[in-house]
C-alpha cells in the first residue's frame, strides 16, 4: 500500500503545527521521520491516524483520496500506530489485549472466541518473528515484549502502514536490535513503516529514506547513504550542532557523595536498591547506565531526601540527612528530577514562581511569611536571560513552554547557586538536539567548577558522552564501573541486561565488593 | 505569587499526551504581541463575562418558571394569547422587581429619602440592603473557608460543623465575661469563634496528614458531631439560659456584641470582619510563603514534596485556617444577631459556602461577589413572596440555575457562541475525590 500526504496544513490558535507537508511512504519501505520536539511530527501522525482533521491538504492511499474521522477509520484503512506510551491492559493476557476492540465471538450469547484469536496471533507472530507467549499476563512482561504486543495488535488489525512513535526510547540496545529485525521482516512482507525518532544513529541504521521536519515544514528528504549524523542534526536544528560533548578529562577531588550498602524500598515495599555502594568525587561526573526500572528512581530519591533509606547510608560531604529534601538542598545539592512535569515543575505556576520553587523560603525571595515579589521577578528575569529560556514572559504558566524550555527552567533554578553535588535523572529525556547540547554544556561547566555530578540515564549516548566513570545498575545494585574507553555499547548493553561478560571479572567479584572497590577507586 | 489569577485545574483533567503535542506551546521564535503581562482589568472583565452570562441565563430561565407555574396565566394562553403575553411580561417584571426591591431597595424611595434628608425614611429605604449584608456576611466567611482549603486540594465539606463549634465558643466567651470594655471583650469573643472553628478544621486536617483519612468523609461526619454536641452543650448548666428547659444559651453581654452600623438597621460590623478576612486570605494565598506552599501542594503535591515542602504541614495549617474562617462565620452570626445560640440557627451557611466558593472560582474577590449575590437572593426572597405571591422556591430555583450554568461553562459558551480561549478551572470540582 502506498501512502501519500499532500500539502497537509494543521493550524492551532497562534501556531501552524504543520505547514504544507508532503510525504510519501512507498510499499515495503521504512521511512524515518526525524525532527525536534515541537517540529510537528506528532501532529502529522495524529492527522494521519484520524485524531485531527487537517485544515488543508489530503491523504491518499494508493492514489485515492481518503478522509478519516477518527482512529477507527484509519485502522480500517490499514494504518496502525504504536504509541510511545503503550495502550495495554496490564491484567489482561496478551491474547485478550490484542483482541480488545475487535473481539471474535461465538454463538448468540457472543462468547469471546479466545481460541480463534490465539491461533491467529500465533500465526502472525511466527510469520514475523515476534516471539510472544499469547497466554502471558501483560503485567508480567518486560517492556520490549510489551512493545511486540503493541505491534502484534496493529498486525492483527491487518495494518499495511505501521507508525512507530519513538519506539526505542524504552528499550535496551539488545531489544532495539530485535525490534530492528522485526521491522525488517515486516517490510519484507510488504508492510510500510513510519519510524518517528529524534535519535540520529537509529534512523541512519534502520531507515530506507529519511524525512526531516523543522517548525512544521519538511526541510528535506534524504537516504542514509547520502547523509551523515552531522548533516541530519543541522537539518533538524537549523544550525550547526556540536554532537560531541566538549569536555576535558576530569580532575576528581574529595569524595562528596558516598553511598554505603544502601537498601531502599519502592512504593510497594520491595527492595528497589539493595546493597549499593558508590562514591562520587568533586569535579567528576559519574553516569549510571541501566534499563529503566532497575532502582535508579529510588536511588535518586534516597539521595535527595525524598525517600527513606532502609539500611546503609547516604553521606553528602560526610553528613547524613534523613528524608529531608530541604536539608539536602541546604547542603548544596541540585536535583534535576526524572519527570520534569510531575516532579520538577508546577505546570500552572508561572515561569517566575517555578524559578524559585525550591528557594522561595529564603532571602531575598521572602522575609518571614511575606514573599518578596520584586526579588522573585528580578531573579526570574535574570535567569531566563542567562539560561536562554524561550518564553514570551516570565508570567506565563510554565506548562505552556516546550519540553526543552521547561528543562532549562529547572536547570536555571538548580544550577544558579554554589553547588556541592548535582543529581540529574534523565536530564535530557525528550529534548531536542539543541537543548541536549545546552544542558550537557551546563552540567560539564558545573563539574569544572568543582561540583560532583551523578547522572542517571537510560540513554547510552548520554551516559557515554557525559560520564567520566560509567556505573551500570541492574536490579538495584551497581554491577560494574567502567572507564569510558572500556565502555563499549555492546558491553554496556550486556551488563544492563544482567549478563556479565565472562572475561570482565571472576565470578565471586561480581557482587558488591567489586563495585565498592571500583567506587572508591 | 506573581500571578494570583491562576486557577486550580485538575492536573489530570487533560490527557498527558496533549502536553507533548500541545499546539499552543509557545513558539520561542515569535515574541508575544503587546505587553507581556495582560492588563489586570481586561483579565478581570474577561473572567467576569461567563459568570455574568450564567446569571443572565439563570434569570431568563427563571422567567419561564414564573410564567409556567402561574396557573391563571396558563389558562389565559388558551383563551387569549395576546393578553397572556402581556400578563406574563408584567408578572415577570413584578416578580423580579419585588426581588430587587427586597434585596437592594427601591431606587425611587432611596433617592427621595436622600433628597428629603429624612433619617427615618432613609433608614427604612436601606432595610433591604441591610438585610442583604446580614445574609452575605456568613456566606463570605464560609465561602472563603471552602475556597482556601480547595486551593490546597482539599474539600472542606465541614464548614457547617466548624461554624457551629465557632459559634459555641464565641457565645461562651460572650456571656461568661462581664464588665470588660468592648474593645477587649469583642475581639476575645470573635477570636474564640475562630479558635473553635480552627479546632474543628484541625481534626480532619491532622487525620488526613497522619493517616490519609479522606477529609470529605471526616468533615461530613464531624458536622453531625458538631451539631449534636451543640444541642448537648446547650442543655448543660454552663451554657443553658437560667430558667429555660429548651436548648438555648445565655445571652451574650452587650460588650461582646457586633453592633449595627446604623441604628435601626440590622447590618452590623460583622461585614467588616468578613471583608477583612477576604483581604487576609488573598494575602495569605498570593503574597505569603505559606500560600505559595499551599497552592503548590494543591496543584502538584509531588512537585511540592520535591521542592522540600511538607504536604502534611500544608494540609494541617490550611484546614486550621479554613476551619477558623467558618468559625468566624458562626461568631459573626451570633454576636451580630440574636446574641444567643440555639440549635439550627444556621440555614446551611456552611453548605452554601461550597457553592459560593465554586461560583467565586475560589478567588477571594470572587467569593465576596458570589456571597453578595446569594445573600441578596436570600434576603429578597421573602419580600418577593409577600409582594407577588411567587413562592420562595423560585429563588432556590434561580440559585440552582446560576450554579448549574456556572458549573457548565461550555453550555454558556455554546449558548452565547463564545470561543474557548483556554480550558478554565471550572471542572475543578472533579478533582480530589479518592485521592
Amino acid at each position: 500500500m502506498k501512502l501519500e500526504l499532500r500539502g497537509i496544513t494543521k493550524r492551532f490558535p497562534g501556531v501552524v503545527a504543520n505547514d504544507g507537508i508532503d510525504l510519501v511512504v512507498q510499499p515495503g519501505e521504512i521511512l524515518g521521520l526525524l525532527g525536534e520536539n515541537g517540529a510537528g511530527k506528532s501532529t502529522l501522525m495524529n492527522v494521519l491516524y484520524g485524531l485531527y482533521a487537517p485544515d488543508e491538504g489530503e491523504i491518499l492511499i494508493d492514489g485515492n483520496p481518503v478522509r478519516f474521522n477518527g482512529p477507527g477509520e484509519a485502522i480500517a484503512a490499514g494504518i496502525g500506530m504504536v504509541h510511545q506510551h503503550f495502550m495495554l491492559v496490564p491484567v489482561f493476557t496478551v491474547t485478550e489485549n490484542i483482541m480488545l476492540g475487535v473481539e471474535d465471538t461465538n454463538g448468540p450469547l457472543r462468547v469471546l472466541d479466545r481460541q480463534a484469536a490465539r491461533a491467529r496471533i500465533v500465526d502472525i507472530s511466527e510469520r514475523h518473528g515476534l516471539r510472544v507467549d499469547p497466554d502471558a499476563m501483560v503485567e508480567d512482561l518486560p517492556v520490549g515484549v510489551r512493545q511486540r504486543v503493541e505491534i502484534l495488535k496493529t498486525l492483527y488489525r491487518s495494518s499495511n502502514v505501521l507508525i512507530l512513535d519513538e519506539p526505542s526510547s524504552v528499550l535496551t540496545p539488545q531489544e532495539t536490535d530485535e525490534l530492528v529485525a522485526v521491522m525488517r521482516s515486516l517490510v519484507e512482507g510488504g508492510t510500510s513503516i513510519v519510524f518517528i525518532t529524534h535519535k540520529l544513529n537509529e534512523v541512519l541504521a534502520v531507515a530506507d529514506r529519511i524525512t526531516v521536519l523543522r517548525r512544521g515544514r519538511v526541510v528535506g528528504t534524504t537516504t542514509p547513504a547520502e547523509t551523515s549524523r552531522e548533516e541530519l542534526a543541522t537539518m533538524m536544528v537549523g544550525r550547526e550542532v556540536d554532537l560531541v560533548v566538549d569536555k576535558t578529562p576530569a580532575n576528581p577531588g574529595e569524595p562528596v557523595l558516598a553511598l554505603k550498602d544502601l537498601l531502599v524500598r519502592d512504593d510497594r515495599g520491595h527492595p528497589a536498591v539493595s546493597g549499593l555502594n558508590l562514591t562520587v568525587r568533586a569535579g567528576e561526573i559519574v553516569a549510571i547506565a541501566g534499563v529503566h526500572g532497575n532502582g535508579q528512581s529510588e536511588l535518586v530519591q534516597a539521595i535527595t531526601g525524598l525517600r527513606d533509606v532502609d539500611q546503609g547510608e547516604v553521606r553528602i560531604n560526610g553528613q547524613v540527612f534523613e528524608n529531608d529534601a530541604r536539608e539536602v538542598y541546604r547542603a548544596g545539592v541540585a536535583h534535576v528530577p526524572e519527570d520534569r512535569t510531575e516532579d520538577g515543575l508546577i505546570a500552572d505556576f508561572t515561569v517566575a514562581d517555578n524559578m524559585v520553587l525550591t528557594s522561595y523560603w529564603r532571602p531575598p525571595f521572602s522575609s518571614g511569611l511575606r514573599l518578596n515579589g520584586d526579588a522573585i521577578v528580578e531573579a526570574a528575569t535574570r535567569l531566563v536571560k542567562e539560561f536562554d529560556v524561550r518564553t514570551p514572559s516570565i508570567f506565563v504558566p510554565v506548562g505552556n513552554l516546550s519540553g526543552g524550555n521547561q528543562q532549562k527552567v529547572i536547570a536555571a533554578r538548580e544550577f544558579s547557586r554554589p553547588l556541592e553535588l548535582i543529581v540529574a535523572a534523565q536530564p535530557t529525556r525528550g529534548l531536542d538536539v539543541g537543548s541536549i547540547e545546552y544542558i550537557h554544556g551546563r552540567i560539564v561547566q558545573k563539574r569544572d567548577e568543582g561540583a560532583a555530578v551523578l547522572i542517571v540515564s537510560t540513554e547510552l549516548e548520554e551516559v557515554l558522552a557525559l560520564g567520566d566513570r560509567i556505573a551500570v545498575m541492574f536490579q538495584g545494585r551497581i554491577v560494574d564501573i567502567l572507564d569510558p574507553p572500556e565502555a563499549t555499547l555492546e558491553r554496556l548493553g550486556l551488563l544492563m541486561g544482567g549478563t556479565r561478560p565472562e572475561e570482565v571479572m571472576p565470578d565471586e567479584a561480581v557482587e558488591t565488593p567489586a563495585a565498592t572497590a571500583a567506587g572508591d577507586r | 505569587m506573581t500571578d494570583e489569577r491562576q486557577e486550580p485545574v485538575a492536573p489530570n483533567a487533560q490527557p498527558p499526551a496533549e502536553k507533548a503535542t500541545d499546539p499552543s506551546a509557545v513558539d520561542p521564535a515569535s515574541p508575544p504581541e503587546g505587553s507581556p503581562r495582560r492588563s489586570g482589568l481586561a483579565r478581570t472583565l474577561r473572567g467576569l463575562l461567563l459568570p455574568a452570562l450564567a446569571l443572565l441565563t439563570a434569570f431568563v430561565v427563571g422567567a419561564f418558571v414564573i410564567v409556567l407555574t402561574d396557573f391563571e396565566l396558563l389558562g389565559l394562553w388558551g383563551s387569549d394569547p395576546g393578553a397572556a403575553i402581556g400578563a406574563s411580561w408584567s408578572s415577570i417584571v413584578a416578580t423580579y422587581g419585588a426581588l430587587l426591591r427586597g434585596s437592594i431597595g427601591d431606587p425611587g424611595r432611596l433617592i427621595s429619602a436622600i433628597g428629603s434628608m429624612d433619617g427615618d425614611a432613609l433608614t427604612s429605604a436601606l432595610v433591604p440592603l441591610s438585610e442583604t449584608i446580614v445574609s452575605t456576611t456568613p456566606l463570605i466567611l464560609t465561602g472563603l473557608s471552602v475556597a482556601l482549603a480547595f486551593r490546597v486540594g482539599l474539600f472542606n465539606i465541614g464548614a457547617e460543623g466548624q461554624l457551629y463549634i465557632g459559634s459555641l465558643l464565641a457565645v461562651i466567651v460572650g456571656f461568661s465575661i462581664v464588665g470588660m470594655p468592648w474593645f477587649i471583650h469583642l475581639p476575645l469573643a470573635v477570636g474564640a469563634g475562630f479558635l473553635g472553628g480552627a479546632l474543628w478544621g484541625f481534626i480532619p486536617g491532622i487525620l488526613k496528614a497522619r493517616t490519609g483519612a479522606h477529609e470529605v468523609i471526616v468533615t461530613i461526619m464531624l458536622n453531625y458531631v458538631a451539631y449534636n454536641f451543640i444541642t448537648f452543650a446547650l442543655r448543660t448548666d454552663l451554657v443553658q439560659r437560667e430558667g429555660r428547659s429548651d436548648a438555648i444559651s445565655k445571652v451574650v453581654e452587650p460588650t461582646a456584641a457586633l453592633v449595627p452600623i446604623f441604628d435601626g438597621l440590622r447590618a452590623n460590623w460583622g461585614i467588616l470582619i468578613a471583608l477583612g478576612a477576604a483581604v487576609a486570605v488573598w494575602w495569605l494565598l498570593f503574597r505569603s510563603t505559606k500560600g505559595f506552599e499551599w497552592r503548590a501542594v494543591g496543584f502538584n503535591p509531588r512537585a511540592a514534596r520535591y521542592a522540600g515542602m511538607s504536604i502534611s504541614w500544608s494540609i494541617v495549617t490550611s484546614m486550621l485556617i479554613a476551619g477558623g474562617l467558618a468559625g468566624l462565620a458562626g461568631a459573626a452570626v451570633i454576636l451580630g444577631g440574636s446574641r444567643t445560640l440555639s440549635p439550627g440557627f444556621s440555614p446551611g451557611y456552611g453548605f452554601d459556602g461550597i457553592v459560593v466558593a465554586l461560583v467565586g472560582n475560589t478567588r477571594p474577590l470572587g467569593v465576596v461577589a458570589a456571597a453578595f449575590l446569594f445573600g441578596a437572593l436570600r434576603a429578597g426572597a421573602t419580600p418577593m413572596q409577600a409582594a407577588t405571591g411567587t413562592p420562595l422556591d423560585l429563588v432556590v430555583i434561580i440559585q440552582a440555575l446560576v450554579i448549574l450554568f456556572i458549573a457548565a461553562p461550555s453550555l454558556v459558551r455554546a449558548i452565547y457562541r463564545i470561543r474557548t480561549e483556554r480550558t478554565t478551572g471550572t471542572e475543578v470540582f472533579a478533582k480530589g475525590w479518592g485521592s
